[in-house]
């Protein structure tokens, strides 16, 4: 084999290296997502499963080293606080929602999206008192199933707040509780995102953790 | 075949008449291709009889696949023609003869292809006109404006999420399109954040969304149905999921019950909507504003 010969062979095979690196680096980041958690059976009381999550204003280094700024959603599971916003619920059931909100107000774009909808009785519990609807501008953050017609507005915490939270895990600090219930329905992989602008430094306020799953949205997976 | 023969393809040496014989190839073809452009593949084109819109937007397609055929045929046949019978024999590596300009062929096809071109954009202009948009978003200002009364429904996009307000009742603002069949309907589409775009394909109807933009497009449902209804401008990471196929053409009456029921159901929400307008600058534009 001449020398060009060998050098183009070289060239080559580095560059195929190379290339197939950059693209298994490629595959990895844009297939990786968050664990899916599987939702907990509820009381026999009250039947169906139960989904317990919770807003930070922060997710903290402890669940995100690469964007500790970010706001997010985390569930509970088997007591512990997981980073995800991707989870499972049994088709045709009911599923009874707590969220543990922890974040101050931003307001809401459209207020249309201040009135719950899609829940069981079209109402939600906060703070123990049985609401419609909140006013736009107290609300924090959304939980929304556009295909499952579930709104949920989430109330802020009081910029007055003396233990206001900075980055999760949240507990302990001040918080509004919000429960609510509705009916899985069909199975199916749902969408489901907040519709406040609250990414902090993205235009609009819908850039970065309002479009990386894990943070701001996720999937609903019925089955 | 001699390959003396083959290389003087347009007769001479016992050759037949390649002009003629093609012309008439050519028409024949076209004449069985026409009413099968028409009155099978054409019905297949559109986006079906949805409304007065969709309908108009099938006929125009079948038109122009009608004017298209005979030029499809024409080059696909000739292409054919001209593999079957200007084939060179195997072995030989001739050149083919030089092919000088020819001026009545010349001014013969720029003639026909700019009436042809020229047609269309007539045709096509006045459709679009006479048909008031043919369901496209025709700006804040549309040129043509259907006579009689009109039901206005304002179309929201923000990321991701269509809705729709009703300013004639009491702006209520719905997840869900609804629309009276029969009656002519005032799209005003607009977006709250980015650039979406509203498309009923079943209505007919696509329109882009641009905040600060009072896009105006006509329709008349004219069929009882279902419809869904999807962004098809690339707004962001969740552009996929922004569809809805819950919307409905439904009866005059039905439609009155409909809006009413809403009218009730989403009293609190519409109790702090803001008032109506052709398009709407929102706060927060994003957190901490």
């Amino acid at each position: 084999m001449s020398l060009l010969a060998k050098k183009v062979l070289g060239v080559s095979l580095a560059t195929a290296l190379v290339g197939a690196l950059i693209g298994l680096y490629v595959a990895a980041w844009a297939t990786s997502q968050p664990p899916t958690i599987v939702a907990t059976s509820a009381p026999p009381s009250s039947g169906g499963d139960r989904l317990t999550l919770m807003t930070v204003p922060a997710i903290g280094p402890k669940y995100s080293p690469t964007h500790p700024d970010w706001v997010s959603y985390l569930i509970r599971k088997n007591g512990k606080w997981v980073h995800s916003t991707i989870y499972t619920v049994p088709a045709n059931s009911i599923i009874h929602v707590t969220i543990y909100q922890y974040d101050s107000p931003t307001g809401l774009r459209n207020p249309y999206l201040s009135q719950v909808q899609g829940t069981i009785g079209g109402t939600m519990t906060v703070d123990g008192k049985t609401v419609n609807s909140i006013p736009p501008e107290e609300t924090s953050h959304t939980f929304v199933i556009p295909e499952l017609g579930v709104f949920i507005p989430l109330p802020g915490v009081s910029e007055e707040a003396k233990n206001p939270c900075e980055f999760a895990p949240c507990e302990g600090a001040d918080t509004r509780t919000v429960t609510f219930s509705f009916y899985s329905g069909k199975k199916g992989r749902y969408h489901w995102q907040c519709f406040v602008p609250c990414a902090a430094g993205f235009i609009n306020g819908l850039g970065g953790p309002m479009q990386t799953v894990g943070y701001m949205d996720g999937f609903l997976n019925v089955v | 075949m001699s390959s003396s023969q083959a290389a003087e393809p347009h007769g001479g040496g016992g050759e037949p008449n390649h002009a003629v014989r093609f012309a008439v190839l050519w028409v024949v073809v076209t004449v069985i291709a026409l009413p099968v452009v028409i009155f099978v593949i054409g019905p297949l084109l559109g986006p079906g009889n949805g409304s007065e819109q969709s309908g108009a937007q099938g006929t125009d397609y079948t038109v122009l696949a009608t004017v298209a055929t005979p030029v499809l045929t024409l080059v696909v046949l000739y292409l054919l023609y001209a593999v079957t019978f200007f084939r060179q024999p195997k072995g030989a590596a001739l050149e083919g003869p030089a092919i000088r300009g020819d001026a009545r062929v010349q001014t013969t096809w720029i003639i026909i292809t700019s009436l042809l071109v020229l047609g269309l954009a007539a045709f096509g202009t006045v459709r679009l006109e006479t048909n008031y948009g043919s369901g496209s978003g025709s700006g804040p200002s549309p040129l043509t404006v259907p006579k009689g009364p009109k039901l206005p429904v304002q179309v929201i996009a923000q990321q991701w999420l269509f809705t729709y307000r009703y300013p004639t009742y009491g702006g209520v603002e719905t997840r869900q399109l609804y629309l009276p069949k029969g009656e002519m309907v005032e799209l005003h589409v607009t977006s709250i954040d980015v650039i979406h775009s509203f498309w009923a394909y079943k209505l007919g109807v696509k329109a882009d969304a641009n905040p600060g933009v009072d896009n105006v497009a006509f329709v008349r449902p004219t069929k009882l149905m279902s419809f869904g209804v999807r962004c098809a401008e690339l707004c962001g990471v969740w552009h996929g999921y922004m569809y809805n196929n819950e919307n409905r053409v439904v009866t005059p009456a039905a439609f009155l019950a409909w809006i009413h029921a809403q009218q009730k159901r989403l009293a609190p929400a519409t109790k702090v909507l803001p008032p109506y307008a052709k398009t709407y600058i929102p706060e927060p534009s994003r957190r901490g504003e």
